[in-house]
């Protein structure tokens, strides 16, 4: 197939990344034959011998200095400022559906703040009986639920609406995280707060705002929020970080990521949207006629090949070759995955690791075996309303170019005979 | 709300909502808000004007103002610095190719930037603005836009009558039925004509952060040369490529400032790098610190006036520079105070500090960092 293409001739950098990953191939497929015994066994080696940290070296783990790769990174060019940027989960070093928080990619708007639970106040005003304000330990003595969801960016994967961008699972699919959120249903808020006034509740609004100076205030119709949305404390079993919205973040499942406002600190039931900077100016999505879509909550069903990626090449030989990735639906839970490996011309369904669940990442395996042939790798996620991932081109006949949210293509990562990978886009 | 109607569909959504009478009972925690607190809080305004206070001001006035606090982002014709938002232009681009969306071309309702300005800007300094002000700024970028003439004036009780030339420019997400062609049988075989083939890459592109690049050549030195001997030719070759990665060298190079901190009082820099947080929306300091929208501030105690290279400062800053201005402790102190007090036109929109405990643990952690 690289023939049929006609490329530049590759820089230097290129050339290196490529010899890199062969270099690296050749030190780690040794196992097969062993020219010689092999040292790290016939050898007392130095951790065998002496003795390791004791309990007192690290009272909060990190990950042992081997992994110091495998963590969030930005795109500087894509913002402004750090301050209002974003930046990424590394998706293709990770595995099973949990992302740990401390690489969960992070979006600010005026930057993680830090506020303390004795500062932290949470009020609810607007069409209520009663206007209340809570303290932390007031939302600790209140029933709460354990649930798995993930959080994406609306603008995940957007920077590769026009065309093949970032060349790693990391950067055009890094906008998301999933985690196990203990929280409160909004709803058993808003109920201690007295919806009766609100009347009749068909047209009415919540309007979540943060505490931060971007207050990043979005409005919820009353139906979602009173369907299942949390209020949140805790993360993976501990307590949110600073930059997921230490102490207390929304959970607005399924829906894009800018709604899950940090650092809550006001819910107004209103009886029309607000229609603030990030409804209307952000998270809209044009079309190609120039008009745009507003109220776009949902994110669609989506996949991609966490690894072979080109973060993640194939460095072993030939022979057996795990193909993974993720998928996620806003909609329901994923039923089912397939693997491409020519670009989408035949399909093969995957394994899913465990069946899905609703609004939460599933992770995908398909155990084959790869004898160094080039392939064109894609993933396609079906979720239980019978939708299946569209290709790029399906996507840009109904939206044109001009789009940046929602981008929910099917990804094309091209793996090389030498297990190096590149994103692309195929015909 | 027809997205709404859309929605209800589902039945067991549509049973919650009829149940609304039948509330479990509560649970008597929290406390009643005070209408005070509710003031405070309750900032959103709507597009039909329901929360909007009292106040008005006009354009001229808003072009000092916009000068002042807002043009080191957005430029003073509202054009956008870098990468900040473009204000103003974009007329009739939205139907092309890379739409041009500022408040003028894009933004349906005037209540949001009202709403947004008076709650989030200046950037850093976040409701620092008078209503008054805001009213003004929010005319100067209708008259940046061709909106409004510059005597215009807005307020409370013109507010609705500004035509958004966008207005009508949105629809509601119609997915669910201009994309239910997705809602489909998955084809496994053939599905394609003919062979794919590749007709775009990134790597032609190649605008990936360069970390990821650096850590391949990290493993091409450490697979051709497992032990010790890496600066050789070899590193002279992808020493472009690596300097991303050489950041866990860097360390050493560090070691130098530490021997000035030792005479500071190591509870003063903390509680400064606390207060710094005020200063970081605009300031970086350390090792890799770059002018941002504010200049480096590494050995700022001490050094003259308008001197970080690479910063355009004000005019009135460069001029102060020029005649003298060294940045002592008594003149950062006296600055810090009032900054556009102690210089008018200052680009620096901060309103200042106003406790000296604050000054000195600011500059005490400035002091940290030599040169």
């Amino acid at each position: 197939m690289s023939d049929s293409f006609k490329a530049k001739s590759p820089s230097r950098r290129q050339f290196l990344s490529g010899a890199a990953a062969v270099g690296a191939g050749v030190v780690a497929g040794t196992t097969a034959k062993a020219a010689g015994p092999d040292p790290l066994i016939t050898q007392v080696q130095d951790w065998a011998s002496g003795t390791g940290d004791g309990v007192d070296a690290t009272p909060y783990g990190l990950p042992i200095d081997y992994e110091s790769d495998v963590v969030r990174r930005n795109v500087e060019w894509l913002t402004a400022d750090t301050i209002s940027s974003i930046n990424f989960t590394p998706i293709h070093a990770l595995d099973g559906t949990i992302t740990p928080q401390g690489c969960a990619f992070e979006r600010h708007h005026s930057g993680a703040i830090e506020l303390r639970k004795q500062d932290y106040r949470l009020m609810i005003n607007g069409l209520v009986d009663n206007p209340l304000v809570f303290s932390y330990e007031d939302l600790e003595r209140f029933p709460r639920e354990n649930r798995v969801y993930f959080c994406e960016c609306a603008a995940n994967t957007g920077m590769e609406w026009a065309g093949s961008q970032l060349n790693g699972a990391q950067f055009t699919h890094g906008m998301i995280h999933n985690m196990e959120y203990s929280g409160i249903p909004l709803r058993t808020l808003l109920e201690e707060a007295g919806l009766n006034a609100a009347g009749d509740l068909k047209d009415k609004w919540v309007y979540v705002e943060g505490a931060d100076a971007s207050s990043n205030g979005r409005s919820i119709p009353m139906e979602k929020a009173l369907d299942d949305v949390l209020v949140a404390f805790k993360a993976n079993g501990e307590a949110l970080r600073k930059e997921h919205g230490y102490p207390v973040r929304l959970v607005v499942p399924g829906w894009e990521g800018n709604m899950w406002v940090k650092w809550l600190r006001r819910i107004e039931v209103t009886d029309q949207a607000v229609e603030s900077r990030e409804e209307t100016s952000k998270y809209t999505d044009t079309l190609e006629d120039g008009t745009a879509r507003k109220w776009t909550w949902e994110m669609d069903a989506k996949s991609v090949v966490t690894s072979p990626s080109p973060q993640s090449p194939i460095k072993h030989g030939h022979g057996p070759l795990v193909i993974t990735g993720l998928a996620w639906s806003g909609r329901g839970a994923i039923t089912r995955v397939d693997v491409s490996k020519d670009g989408g011309k035949t399909w093969e369904t995957a394994r899913l690791a465990a069946p899905g669940e609703k609004m939460a990442m599933t992770r995908f395996y398909l155990d084959t075996t790869w004898d160094g042939e080039e392939m064109l790798l894609q993933s396609r996620a079906m979720d239980d309303t019978g939708y299946v991932q569209p290709t790029k081109a399906e996507l840009r006949d109904v939206r044109g170019l001009n789009s940046i949210y929602h981008n929910n293509c099917i990804q094309t990562w091209w793996i090389k005979s030498d297990g190096e990978a590149e994103n692309v886009e195929v015909s | 709300m027809s997205k709404y109607r859309n929605l209800i569909i589902t039945s067991a959504l549509a049973a919650t909502l009829g149940a609304a009478p039948a509330f479990a009972e509560k649970f008597g925690l929290g406390r009643t808000a005070l209408p005070e607190e509710i003031a405070a809080w309750d900032l959103d305004i709507s597009p039909d004007g329901t929360g909007l206070p009292v106040g008005s001001g006009n354009a001229f006035d808003g072009e000092e103002l916009f000068a002042d606090y807002c043009a080191i982002c957005h430029g003073d014709f509202a054009e956008g610095v870098d990468n900040w938002p473009k204000l103003a232009g974009g007329m009739d681009t939205l139907d092309h190719e890379d739409p041009l969306k500022t408040v003028g071309s894009y933004w349906p309702f005037l209540s949001t930037t009202f709403d947004y300005v008076r709650r989030s800007m200046p950037f850093g300094n976040a409701q620092t603005l008078t209503d008054d002000e805001v009213y003004a700024i929010v005319a100067y970028i209708l008259y940046s836009n061709d909106l409004v003439d510059d005597d215009f004036e807005l307020s409370n009780e013109n507010f609705l009558e500004v035509e958004m030339p966008n207005a009508g420019g949105f629809i509601v997400d119609d997915r669910l039925t201009s994309e239910a062609h997705f809602v489909r049988e998955p084809c496994m075989a053939d599905c394609k004509e003919g062979t794919p083939e590749v007709v775009m890459r990134a790597m032609v592109l190649d605008v990936t952060p360069e970390e990821t690049k650096a850590r391949k050549v990290q493993e091409l030195m450490d697979a051709t040369k497992p032990d010790a001997d890496r600066d050789t030719a070899a590193v002279a070759e992808t020493a472009v490529v690596a300097e991303a990665a050489t950041e866990e060298a860097e360390p050493v190079a560090e070691e130098a400032p530490v021997e000035e901190v030792v005479a500071l009082d190591p509870e003063m820099i903390a509680k400064g790098e606390k207060v710094f947080k005020k200063c970081k929306a605009c300031h970086q300091v350390g090792e890799k610190a770059k002018n941002k929208t504010g200049p480096v501030l590494n050995g700022i105690v001490g050094a003259p006036a308008g001197a970080v290279e690479g910063f355009k400062y004000s005019k009135p800053m460069a001029a102060a520079g020029e005649d003298g201005l060294v940045w002592t402790e008594e003149e950062l102190t006296a600055f810090l105070t009032k900054p556009k007090a102690y210089m008018k036109k200052t680009k620096m929109s901060f309103a200042g500090l106003k406790k000296e405990a604050d000054i000195d643990a600011v500059l005490t952690y400035l002091k940290s960092f030599g040169q």
